[in-house]
């Protein structure tokens, strides 16, 4: 791909102002939370990245509303890290082209850009309509408590995020007024959006792979066209 | 800025003063009313529990998820075309735009650049899916008002759109166009010349609802001052699209970070913004946007560049590992993918931001105090598709 | 022929079972034209597609197949539904529509009955429908309905007042209530003193007759006025749990009562059953007067329709200030405005 060559060049270049203006923000956020501010990334030219401590995930977000005028609220959802232990329920063509006869191994559990330590983490989007600028706040959620603050006093949109996070992945939100259902029935067991929680299609059917054309009903022998 | 938590609080109590108010007064009772999942002023499967006192909204929840389909989990097993073709199906009337910030977001992960000439069809098609997608939405605010004749005209006049899209892509509805790199097929011959004088009678159209809708005196009295949403209250619960620019908020993605593969930087185009914040507001801005749109069209068609249409690009797609988010100015408001990618074949984790889930949040905010005709009008303002509410 | 016609004077009690059978016969073949011409052809016109096509030449026999269809149904009363109120709104709403056929006249002779105070019985008589209404939505034992009634209620009682003073410009006009007398008037009046046109009281009571239309639409509870049977909203309000010939008779009683305000506006306004050139009192009418009165309804009832299927719907409070704030007085001055104008000229 020489176009990235290139471009890595000229980015080297130009991007420094935008990476100054991204790492001026993070300057900002620890300035301050300080100790809070356990990880960051910044992509240059497109996103920043901070993760914070747990208890300090409602301070992060009032500080990015007040302090850095971040009024408004795109998403707010969560990370399931553990590698599926249903492994990728694709046995299809591409998938021995690749890896061939043997499905890959699931790798150990790792984390993404700016570091983490647990199985869940909570991820949230704010950005600044009068400023320009946008920064995306990741925080561990405790492995043996699932729970944190609640966005809601600080960013009312948050209501509903916070819901479907819960009742997907069964992150409880301290404060928040009405944690039910959102998209399941009310009596639904489980957390769905977990790694270990089976999608049931897959378990019933397997991928079928490449699905060859269906034979003529009369039992003609078609070569099974390509089913891209 | 604490004034909107206040606010929110308030709400609260005073929904919930309401409520108790309701239940022990004897006099009058106030009445549970249940608007859907089978209704004809919700959009799809929307189910409205409203508590009335009279004709008035003490308070209402949206209950959504009639039309759940799990699609984050869905993503984790598709490989990356394949969840192209699933993405289609959110918001299924401007399908093309589900698909874009997609295709972007893995392009960025994989650091590659579709052609320029793939660019600009990309362009022009999201355009068109814009401009179906709301030219339903004005036929359809007519139909939930109760003035009939513009849904048929309004459908009558998506055709021409819808036409020139399935020339294209070869689908009307799920043109499963784009992929990683570029897109699938060049454009057919004469599409462009077809496509010009489409988006010309789609102007007539424009104009044909600002005579019939919105100069119609009983038009703007159902519909000027209704369902008031100020901007740092659309702006904390996540309203994008027109409906926060009818709150006089100036911010479009497509100005203002565009993502590198959507070539609006290289023409010249106005942004529509209106100070009210009533469903006036929302719907005149919806209607700017269409004439623009169609300009926007035009001038893309008078200078599509030649070249190919597709970059070199691996057959089996695997996108290296990291985390990206992109997202679009689609026509029901802001759309992004977050994707978390492992290197592999399938994505990790993608969080599809859809527009819907937030600007439907909105509505029990709004529609406090309001009667239930002002409920059907925010609902029809507010523009949801339950594909995009409950992917 | 027209001697024979006019020669022919039964004795009462037969001319009296002919007059009931043959407003029982004009009420349902009115609502089948006006229901097809309007509701299915010139709909679909108005809204650029075609209409049904399939029953009959050009889809002119669907509403017969709705009719059958609907009739062939199962009869089904809810549960909770208070049972003989349930089935007697549908009965009540079309009882008075057939009142009001009673004072209309095609002819001079060709009316069932001459009443003096013609339009005030017609007006009075309209508005036994609002009782059928109220009994529909409390009966149904449904919140929708309920919400309808009452939106009706308030709405269809609101709206009697302007069609009454409307009505009373036209009155006063004439110098007489009964509607034979007032189609007699527009007929010898001249304009201006040239006696070529008569005088169609819309001319001079075009505020009356803007009032009265409007009215009308409120009355019909149809677009900009159907509040409460906003389709799109409580999905058809008061009439929802009526399935099968009940809803038949709802939907009849509608286009038969559009039927009849239409030929009251027709015989108020734009002079009934009389054309300019020919004497109202003369025999022609015996075969004229109809020709001339349906063509006359079906002006009316297009512009009613045209309305219809153009405006979106007031909000309930809307439509109250509507007819209280702006129609009302509007049609007090031109009472007034008449009156002054009748004693001066």
């Amino acid at each position: 791909m020489s176009s990235a060559e290139g471009t890595v060049a000229e980015e080297t270049e130009a991007e420094v102002e935008r990476d100054e203006a991204r790492e001026a923000l993070l300057a900002q956020f620890t300035a301050e939370l300080g100790d809070a501010v356990i990880g960051s990334h910044i992509r240059p030219g497109d996103a920043l990245w901070v993760r914070v401590d747990a208890a300090a995930w409602r301070t992060a977000a009032e500080y990015a509303k007040g302090g850095l005028h971040c009024e408004f609220f795109d998403f707010l959802s969560a990370i399931d890290w553990l590698p599926s232990p249903f492994g990728r329920d694709m046995d299809s063509q591409e998938d021995l082209v690749v890896h061939g006869k043997e499905p890959k191994e699931a790798p150990p559990m790792q984390s993404g850009y700016a570091g983490g330590d647990t199985r869940f983490q909570v991820l949230a989007r704010v950005a600044s309509t009068s400023r320009g600028h946008d920064v995306i706040l990741k925080a561990d959620v405790p492995d043996d408590d699932l729970s944190i603050d609640t966005w809601m006093p600080v960013y009312a949109g948050a209501n509903w995020h916070e819901r479907e996070a819960w009742e997907m992945f069964g992150i409880s939100f301290a404060g928040h007024p009405h944690l039910a259902h959102l998209y399941l029935p009310g009596d639904f067991e489980g957390h769905p959006m977990r790694k270990d929680y089976p999608l049931l299609a897959r378990r019933v059917k397997p991928w079928p792979g490449i699905v060859d054309v269906e034979p003529m009903p009369g039992g003609g022998d078609d070569e099974g066209g390509d089913g891209e | 800025m604490t004034a909107i938590s206040d606010r929110e609080k308030l709400a609260y109590m005073a929904a919930q003063a309401a409520d108790a108010r309701l239940n022990v007064e004897l006099e009058t009772e106030g009445m549970t009313l249940n608007l859907g999942p089978q209704h004809p002023a919700t959009h799809g499967t929307l189910r409205i529990v409203a508590k009335l006192d009279g004709e008035q909204v003490v308070s209402c929840e949206p209950l959504c998820g009639y039309m759940h389909r799990g699609y984050e989990k869905l993503t984790e097993v598709r490989s990356y075309p394949q969840v192209t073709t699933l993405v289609n199906r959110i918001d299924w009337l401007g399908s093309f735009a589900n698909e874009v910030p997609f295709i972007l977001a893995a392009e960025k992960l994989m650091g590659i650049e579709a052609p320029p000439r793939a660019q600009w069809i990309r362009t022009i098609l999201f355009e068109l899916s814009r401009i179906a997608n709301i030219s339903l939405f004005l036929g359809d605010l007519g139909l939930q008002l109760g003035a009939q004749t513009m849904g048929f005209y309004a459908f009558r006049d998506r055709e021409y759109v819808l036409n020139q899209i399935e020339s294209a892509t070869g689908g009307r509805f799920h043109p499963n166009f784009d992929r990683i790199g570029g897109l699938k097929d060049d454009l057919p011959k004469g599409w462009i010349d077809e496509t010009r004088r489409a988006v010309g009678k789609l102007r007539d159209f424009c104009d044909e609802t600002d005579d019939l809708m919105m100069g119609n005196e009983i038009f703007q009295a159902r519909t000027r001052g209704i369902g008031v949403i100020p901007a740092d209250v659309g702006l904390a619960y996540g309203l994008t699209g027109a409906n926060i620019r009818g709150s006089g908020v100036d911010w479009d993605l497509r100005r203002d970070n565009c993502p590198p593969g959507l070539v609006y930087d290289k023409i010249d185009w106005k942004v529509w913004t209106h100070p009210d914040g009533d469903s006036f507001a929302r719907t005149w801005v919806r209607l700017q946007e269409v004439r623009e749109a169609i300009s926007i069209v035009e001038k893309l068609l008078d200078s599509i560049p030649s070249g190919p249409i597709m970059a070199k690009v691996p057959r089996i797609i695997k996108v290296p590992e990291g985390e990206a988010y992109v997202a679009t100015e689609n026509p029901l408001g802001e759309m992004g993918y977050y994707i978390v990618s492992k290197g592999d074949l399938v994505p990790f984790r993608v969080k599809i931001r859809s527009a819907s889930f937030n600007n439907v949040s909105i509505v029990p905010w709004v529609a406090r105090g309001a009667y239930v005709p002002d409920l059907i009008t925010i609902l029809a303002s507010l523009y949801f598709i339950l594909g995009d509410i409950d992917r | 022929m027209i001697p024979l016609l006019a020669a022919f004077a039964p004795p009462y009690w037969l001319a009296t079972v002919i007059k009931v059978l043959i407003v029982a016969v004009i009420v349902p073949t009115a609502a089948l034209i006006l229901g097809i011409l309007f509701l299915f052809k010139v709909m679909s016109w108005m809204q650029s597609r075609m209409g049904p096509q399939e029953a009959g030449p050009r889809g002119l026999l669907q509403l017969l197949a709705d009719g059958v269809k609907f009739l062939q149904k199962e009869d089904i009363i809810p549960d909770k539904a208070d049972r003989f109120v349930f089935k007697a709104a549908p009965v009540v709403v079309l009882m008075s529509t057939f009142l009001i056929f009673v004072v209309v006249p095609a002819s001079r002779n060709l009316v069932v009955e001459n009443l003096d105070p013609g339009i005030f019985y017609a007006l009075a008589v309209a508005s036994l429908s609002v009782i059928g209404v109220l009994m529909a939505g409390w009966a149904s034992a449904n919140k929708y309905s309920l919400i309808g009634g009452l939106r009706a209620a308030g709405q269809l009682i609101a709206y009697e007042l302007p069609m009454v003073l409307a009505v009373v410009g036209v009155v006063i006009q004439a110098g007489t209530l009964s509607l034979t007398g007032i189609v007699f008037a527009q007929n010898s009046q001249g304009i201006l003193g040239w006696g070529g046109l008569g005088l169609p009281f819309i001319l001079t009571q075009f505020v009356g007759f803007a009032v009265f239309i409007a009215a009308t639409q409120a009355e019909l509870t149809q677009p900009p006025f159907d509040m409460p049977v906003a389709e799109s909203e409580i999905v058809s309000g008061y009439q929802v749990e009526y399935s099968g010939f009940r809803f038949l008779i709802f939907f009849l009683a509608e286009f038969a009562t559009a039927f009849a305000f239409a030929a009251v506006a027709a015989t108020l306004f734009l002079g009934g059953y009389a054309i300019p050139w020919i004497d109202a009192g003369s025999d022609w009418y015996y075969l004229l007067g109809p020709v001339v009165l349906l063509t006359k309804i079906l002006l009316v009832s297009f512009l009613i329709f045209w309305i219809r299927f153009t405006y979106p719907r007031f909000r309930e409070d809307q439509l109250q200030t509507f007819a209280w704030k702006v129609l009302i007085p509007i049609a007090l001055l031109n009472i007034v405005v008449t009156a002054v104008l009748k004693v001066v000229l």
